[in-house]
């Protein structure tokens, strides 16, 4: 009892002190991240990493940021994030989505500090807002050049978990694929982790020994595209695309093009409304007009035209005159979605849980 | 669903490379407790073996090289354990379990500069006449190196525990340290060699996946692949061949699911890649009912520390 009556006292005469620092003018902001990973991933945690980094790049003196990396998802978290907080972190972002209720639960008891949580959906005080972005965009560009590239009709997609984003990521792929290759088949591999190199190098192996020749990834590693380098040296023909980080490495082949998250643009415009005293809560969901979702380097193995198409859809989607996901399209048993011209709406797409027409496969339980 | 797609020789001959850094941390493992030790940090030994073999074999141009260098990041990792448990009479379970926290710590400190590098490739081996046959010759020869070496590990592993003194003695201080110390067997000398052979078998497995399975080096790479390596241990039953065979029996069903999944069997995916870790549990339930230990054949001073004065 005296003990917690203790702490709440404390952590009132920190809150206090931060807010007079900041009010004074005089002290930076100090903008705190926890990641779940390692920073060196080459993948999720290292663009998150970027964005922290492009922040201090973009304020100077006015900032000061912090991060802890390799946060497990649980228990664990709430510790790290109540710590970052008692440091006078003004603005946490808590970058997985298992840190959704430690987040919120140290939010109650912060109230002046402001928290940010990714790819999540509760903001049960005022000061927790949400942020992710439409990976689907990107997979409707990949996509397409997918189902140019492809000889075989066949192209791999190597799935994590049976979740609503990755589900809109292997409909919006397969819908733009078969768009300019009707004959083309959509190979699922569930591998049912979000990093296992060994794992996802076996997948990548078993499509192409079945005559796989495009690979997709919802899996943060590399190892993909080692595996389509090793049996393009062993005489195959394996095109592969760069997830969550540019993963150049691997250009010009088996890496044709990738989709980057960039968390950069956000980052920034929320840190800044901490400093200009402006921020509020919301529930921010950018996609290519904003700049979180981007397209690498196309490389010279996709042909010219191809990737002039590719650069117009990426063009219409950032002006907003095409969604990736409009009408007609049905659902896989062939009842009626989205009638002729009608574009999905959020909600509908955040509970994605049927695939579309075409795809032959099942979603496991 | 297609199955005639899945061509049953490449397949098998994925199994076994799926199968080999399993095989060669397990075997480690076991002489390990078979010498009355336990320790859990195979994870960490396996990472740091991993970027050890990678780094060097990067440096040189030599897989072989690489693969040395592994085996010796691993066994001197496992001495820090050695010299804690066995002369500082530290908890085995918990200086396990910081041995992989630091190795996983370590090897990220080490790998640092080697993100996004190709290591250089390793040759296949052909074995004339074994090559000419026209299901196994494909499946047998023609794999690489280490496929080999891990076979003949577990073959010369049997041969040693079963057949030489030297077994005789490593089984019997991990059976019963007090009497093999009554008899003049040095008991902690026998579990740090025992130690530092487990730590080298790691790093072998280790270094298999970032140069071979992979191939590449990542933070966290092993993903697991220690913790398989334990319970293959047990599912084995501390004899070689058992050890072999659940190996491969893991390494199958993980390398058959994704073939069956990739060809469009619809099976229930989450069911056959728990598949291994149920039968496992299942044995450690059989063994830990008493009676049934005997027969499971598990070290009597499994996990006991020792020291000459007790």
């Amino acid at each position: 009892m005296k003990r917690r009556s203790l702490l709440a006292a404390g952590v009132a005469a920190l809150a206090l002190a931060t807010g007079g620092a900041m009010a004074d003018g005089h002290e930076k902001v100090k903008a705190g991240f926890i990641y779940v990973g390692p920073i060196g991933d080459g993948g999720w945690n290292y663009q998150h990493d970027q964005g922290r980094l492009a922040v201090e790049a973009h304020f100077g003196d006015k900032v000061e940021t912090i991060y802890q990396e390799s946060v497990p998802e649980g228990a664990d978290a709430e510790r790290a994030i109540t710590q970052m907080a008692l440091q006078g972190a003004d603005i946490i972002f808590t970058t997985s989505f298992g840190y959704m209720d430690p987040t919120n639960a140290v939010a109650a008891k912060f109230p002046d500090v402001k928290f940010e949580h990714a790819t999540g959906y509760k903001r049960e005080h005022p000061n927790v807002a949400t942020y992710d972005a439409r990976f689907y965009e990107g997979r409707a560009v990949i996509g397409h050049i997918a189902g140019h590239m492809t000889e075989t009709n066949k192209i791999g997609y190597i799935a994590s978990f049976p979740i609503p984003e990755v589900i809109q990521g292997i409909n919006s792929a397969y819908l733009h694929a078969a768009k300019v290759n009707p004959d083309v088949e959509m190979v699922v591999t569930w591998v049912y982790t979000w990093f296992d190199p060994a794992k996802e190098a076996d997948a990548a192996r078993a499509m192409i020994s079945q005559g796989v020749d495009v690979i997709m990834q919802h899996t943060d590693s590399t190892a993909p595209q080692a595996a389509a380098q090793e049996a393009i040296a062993a005489g195959e023909r394996v095109f592969t695309f760069g997830q969550a980080s540019d993963m150049s490495a691997f250009a010009p082949k088996p890496r044709i093009a990738s989709i980057i998250d960039d968390w950069s643009p956000y980052y920034i415009k929320r840190v800044g409304q901490v400093i200009d005293g402006t921020w509020e809560q919301s529930a921010s969901w950018g996609g290519m007009p904003e700049g979180e979702v981007v397209i690498g380097e196309i490389t010279d193995e996709v042909p010219a035209e191809v990737k002039a198409e590719a650069e117009a859809m990426i063009a219409a989607i950032t002006d907003g005159s095409y969604h990736p996901f409009t009408g007609p399209i049905n659902k896989q048993d062939g009842t009626p979605w989205l009638a002729e011209g009608e574009v999905a709406e959020d909600g509908e797409l955040l509970g994605m849980s049927f695939y579309v027409e075409g795809i032959t496969s099942e979603i496991p339980n | 669903m297609d199955l005639s797609a899945i061509n049953p020789t490449l397949l098998v001959a994925a199994l076994m490379v799926a199968s080999t850094p399993i095989i060669l941390a397990a075997i480690g493992e076991m002489v390990v407790e078979k010498a009355g030790v336990l320790n859990l940090g195979v994870e960490g030994m396996m990472i740091v073996g991993a970027i050890c073999g990678f780094a060097i074999a990067v440096e040189t141009g030599s897989p072989f090289w690489g693969f040395a260098a592994a085996a010796l990041g691993g066994a001197v990792l496992s001495l820090l354990f050695g010299v804690l448990t066995q002369y500082f009479l530290s908890n085995q379970v918990a200086t396990g379990l910081g041995l992989t926290l630091f190795g996983l710590g370590l090897s990220a400190l080490m790998g640092q500069g080697y993100v996004g590098i190709r290591p250089p490739e390793m040759g296949k081996i052909e074995v004339p006449v074994l090559s000419d046959l026209p299901f196994f010759g494909p499946v047998l020869s023609n794999q690489d190196a280490m496929v080999y070496v891990a076979l003949l590990l577990v073959m010369a592993t049997w041969v040693v525990l079963r057949f030489t003194r030297a077994g005789l003695v490593l089984r019997a201080v991990g059976e019963n340290h007090d009497a093999a110390h009554a008899l003049g067997y040095k008991v902690v000398r026998v579990r740090m060699m025992a130690i530092f052979f487990g730590g080298a078998c790691a790093g072998l497995g280790g270094a298999y996946l970032s140069l071979i399975r992979v191939p590449q080096w990542t933070e966290g790479m092993t993903a697991g692949a220690g913790w398989i390596a334990l319970a293959i241990v047990v599912f084995g039953a501390w004899r070689p061949f058992r050890v072999l065979l659940g190996a491969y029996l893991f390494g199958g069903v993980t390398v058959l699911q994704l073939n069956l999944q990739a060809a469009g069997a619809n099976i229930p995916v989450e069911y056959l890649s728990m598949s291994p870790y149920l039968i496992t549990i299942a044995v450690l339930v059989i063994m830990s009912s008493g009676k049934a230990k005997a027969a499971l054949n598990a070290p009597a001073c499994l996990g006991r520390q020792f020291h000459a004065s007790s």
